[in-house]
């Protein structure tokens, strides 16, 4: 038994790329919670919003680069992404203001509205698509690793290397700072407590005199802040393409809907659980265990799904929920 | 939009000439040639043929929407599933390839339902979860010990032309019921989960089980060779060179004044049309029957008021799923009419944009409840989406003419094809919010 080895492995190739990208779809299931929670209904234009906020993120980047502003060691994008944030927030508070308003006022069924987020998510990719174009971008400078292969095998002297990724670093940082700064404002400040009152009864906060039109700005707000932080983390993580930002919406709503509808720390806990699963069991095993059990060799990779089926392992633990717990694991909100 | 939704009355002539309008387009496509008309019939019955099968799709779609407010996100699963069926039912058999693995693969698939359903009562019989996690791993790797070794060996037949499990050799038109059955599997599945729950529930569940539904026939080379796509799938209908080799049918086209290469054209898509037309008549008939019948008002008064209808002894969740299902199958049929018109099944083609999307807006603007709506709806939003590809770019040119050359007008030029999601997106915002009863509203 090696125990070590199977270790980095481990921390390789499952748990650190698992933690980046479970912490890029808490931040995306965070804005649909809010979404969810404030407006009430399942906002399919997510995806695309995050889209479009990195799309303008690449933009100032580019600029910036250009005229040689650099962070260092960080990657430029961090400096513009206050302008993709502004950006966003601009774009969804007209998209509000032209098409949910409407509906809101006339309390029209949520069915209604998530349709709507349909036809915005079209405009919205359409959008995108004129401002940057289809094809890949990579974006991410500065330092490339934080720990690479070859220093840590020389420091450690083991034969399996660990590889730590600046930006997947970064995308942890990030998040936790984005996730602290989110419920400290949730839970300490006025505003917050008005979004949350909101949220639990609206004709009560109606009588607090709480003004629904400000919260629900402020709401929009936030989720097109974390929109383009998560497509921003995203996209410096991977890289950018308009067409995988429609495919991650099953995943974030696969995780926002495991940690109940309308539960920011659900949001969280199912974006862990779903970037986990989805990695555990598309990864290839065989190494793993090969330095487990050194005597055993398996006949394949000891790989549960191919990797093309992600997707279905975001599905699955949709329906299994459904199934069995349909509020989510922290007690969502019905309609 | 449930109060919106009865219509205050419109004129009785107005579908009539609806209709005539469109009409007169297919008829312009197919006689004028200048810079907005192509001038050929074969076109004009091409775009025609396929709206006709836009139109069933539609009219499977509206009977979810229209009848009992259920939005189906994953159209393109339920399409690309019914596209399956003319593969496995009209291709003639792969040599070897049921000796190979068929019987072992029909083992491993059997046990996976198998599991399933013992899995399913046994939770119903004593709710333990730790029962039915054993239960479901040790299924799971019974059903990979039976399926990996099968898959390997047919994958292995012959790779280069089959390498497929193949078909069985009956007539296509066979398949189209059997594409309708396989996408009402699928919906029972899904609405068996989804359904009884919020409504945005079964959006995002279908959303997931037609990107999974896509996902496997690109991945799964034994069941139709994935992304090595199928060609040569047997027509209904006769081949062209068959037509022009066959003296009667060249003097018969002289006598009307067309070229044999022409004319056969035109004829296997008229004989395309007639097929579509009688399936789609077919529907539209059982559809507008059920929907006057005490079913359809049932199903109707659930639709506008779910309360009061479960108060009324309704069960309001079963008959969601009955509805789904058959919506579905009826999008399952088109699927498999699609690839029997095309002859060929291309995994990578099914995008949600066109196949999900783009239905969409049909039955919005076609007006949601009425049958002749959605096909109204299907035709000339599908003319239009075809067109589009040849104005947008000319309209463009146009608006850019005086503008000096430059990145910012090549930009512009590039971008022509983009303009169409927008364009999308916004005729079903703007039908949605100040026409939400469509061209044609539900009487």
């Amino acid at each position: 038994m090696d125990i070590l080895n199977a270790l980095v492995v481990f921390l390789n190739f499952v748990f650190i790329p698992a933690a980046a990208y479970g912490a890029q779809l808490a931040l995306g299931a965070l804005g649909v919670t809010l979404i969810y929670g404030i407006l009430r209904f399942s906002n399919f234009a997510h995806g695309d919003t995050m889209a479009f906020g990195t799309a303008v993120v690449i933009l100032v980047t580019w600029g910036l680069q250009s005229m040689g502003v650099s962070l260092g060691p960080l990657p430029t994008a961090l400096l513009a992404l206050p302008f993709g944030i502004a950006a966003t927030a601009a774009l969804v508070l007209a998209t509000d203001r032209a098409v949910y308003r409407f509906y809101r006022v006339k309390k029209a069924a949520p069915i209604i509205l998530v349709m709507a987020s349909v036809g915005v998510m079209f405009v919205m990719n359409g959008l995108t698509r004129l401002l940057i174009g289809v094809s890949e971008y990579r974006f991410d400078d500065g330092a490339r690793f934080i720990i690479n292969v070859r220093d840590f095998r020389e420091w450690s002297g083991l034969p399996e290397g660990l590889a730590l990724r600046s930006t997947q670093a970064l995308t942890l940082v990030v998040a936790v700072i984005v996730v602290a700064a989110l419920f400290w404002f949730l839970n300490r400040t006025k505003s917050g407590k008005a979004m949350r009152a909101y949220s639990d009864n609206e004709d009560l906060a109606l009588l607090s005199g709480i003004d629904p039109e400000r919260v629900v700005r402020l709401t929009w707000i936030i989720a097109a802040s974390l929109a383009t932080i998560a497509g921003t983390l995203y996209g410096l993580d991977k890289s950018f393409k308009a067409f995988n930002y429609f495919q991650i919406l099953l995943p974030i709503f696969a995780a926002a809907i495991v940690g109940g509808l309308g539960s920011p720390l659900g949001a969280i806990a199912g974006g862990f659980l779903v970037a986990f699963s989805e990695v555990a069991v598309t990864y290839p095993w065989v190494k793993v265990v090969g330095y487990l059990a050194p005597g055993y060799e398996p006949g394949g990779l000891m790989q549960l799904l191919g990797t093309e089926y992600k997707f279905a392992v975001s599905f699955v633990i949709l329906i299994v929920v459904l199934l069995f717990r349909p509020t989510g694991l922290f007690r969502g909100k019905s309609v | 939009m449930s109060n919106t939704r009865q219509s205050a009355g419109y004129s009785a002539w107005r579908a009539p000439i609806l209709f005539a309008v469109l009409a007169i387009l297919f008829v312009l496509e197919g006689t004028v040639r200048n810079s907005m008309f192509s001038g050929s019939w074969n076109t004009s019955l091409a775009i025609l043929n396929m709206g006709l099968l836009s139109a069933i799709t539609a009219l499977g779609v509206n009977m979810q929407w229209g009848y009992a407010g259920l939005f189906n996100v994953g159209v393109v699963g339920f399409l690309a599933l019914g596209g399956l069926a003319p593969v496995l039912v009209s291709l003639p058999p792969v040599e070897n390839a049921w000796q190979a693995g068929g019987s072992r693969l029909l083992a491993a698939l059997a046990v996976g339902v198998g599991v399933l359903a013992i899995a399913k009562l046994v939770w119903t019989r004593t709710r333990s979860g730790l029962a039915i996690t054993a239960i479901l791993i040790a299924g799971f790797v019974a059903y990979r010990y039976l399926f990996d070794p099968a898959v390997i060996a047919i994958e292995a037949n012959n790779p280069s032309r089959h390498g497929n499990i193949g078909g069985l050799g009956l007539p296509v038109l066979l398949s189209w019921l059997v594409g309708g059955l396989f996408a009402a599997v699928a919906a029972w599945a899904i609405g068996k989960v989804a359904l009884g729950l919020r409504s945005d529930y079964l959006a995002i569940a279908t959303l997931g089980i037609g990107e999974i539904i896509v996902a496997v026939m690109k991945n799964e080379d034994w069941l139709a060779r994935g992304v090595k796509n199928i060609t040569s799938i047997p027509r209904p209908v006769a081949y062209e060179v068959d037509l022009q080799n066959n003296p009667d049918f060249v003097g018969f086209a002289q006598s009307w004044g067309f070229q044999a290469a022409e004319a056969s054209g035109i004829w296997v898509k008229l004989s395309y049309m007639t097929l579509f037309l009688v399936v789609l008549l077919v529907l539209i008939l059982l559809a507008e029957l059920a929907l006057k019948s005490p079913w359809g008002r049932m199903m109707r008064a659930i639709r506008d008021n779910e309360t009061a209808a479960e108060a009324m002894g309704k069960d309001v969740t079963r008959r969601h799923l009955q509805v789904f299902i058959l919506g579905s199958a009826v999008i399952g049929i088109a699927g498999a009419m699609m690839v029997t018109l095309d002859g060929l099944l291309t995994p990578t083609s099914y995008n949600p944009l066109r196949y999900t999307f783009l239905i969409w807006v049909m039955v919005i603007v076609g007006g949601s409840g009425n049958n002749w709506g959605a096909v109204l709806g299907a035709v000339t939003i599908w003319f239009l989406w075809i067109k589009v590809e040849v104005w947008g770019p000319a309209l463009i040119g146009l608006l850019t003419a005086a503008m000096p050359d430059g990145p910012l007008k090549l930009h512009l030029l590039d971008s022509a094809p983009h303009m169409r999601f927008i364009a999308m997106g916004l005729v079903l915002l703007l039908v949605l919010r100040f026409a939400p009863r469509g061209l044609l509203p539900e009487k």
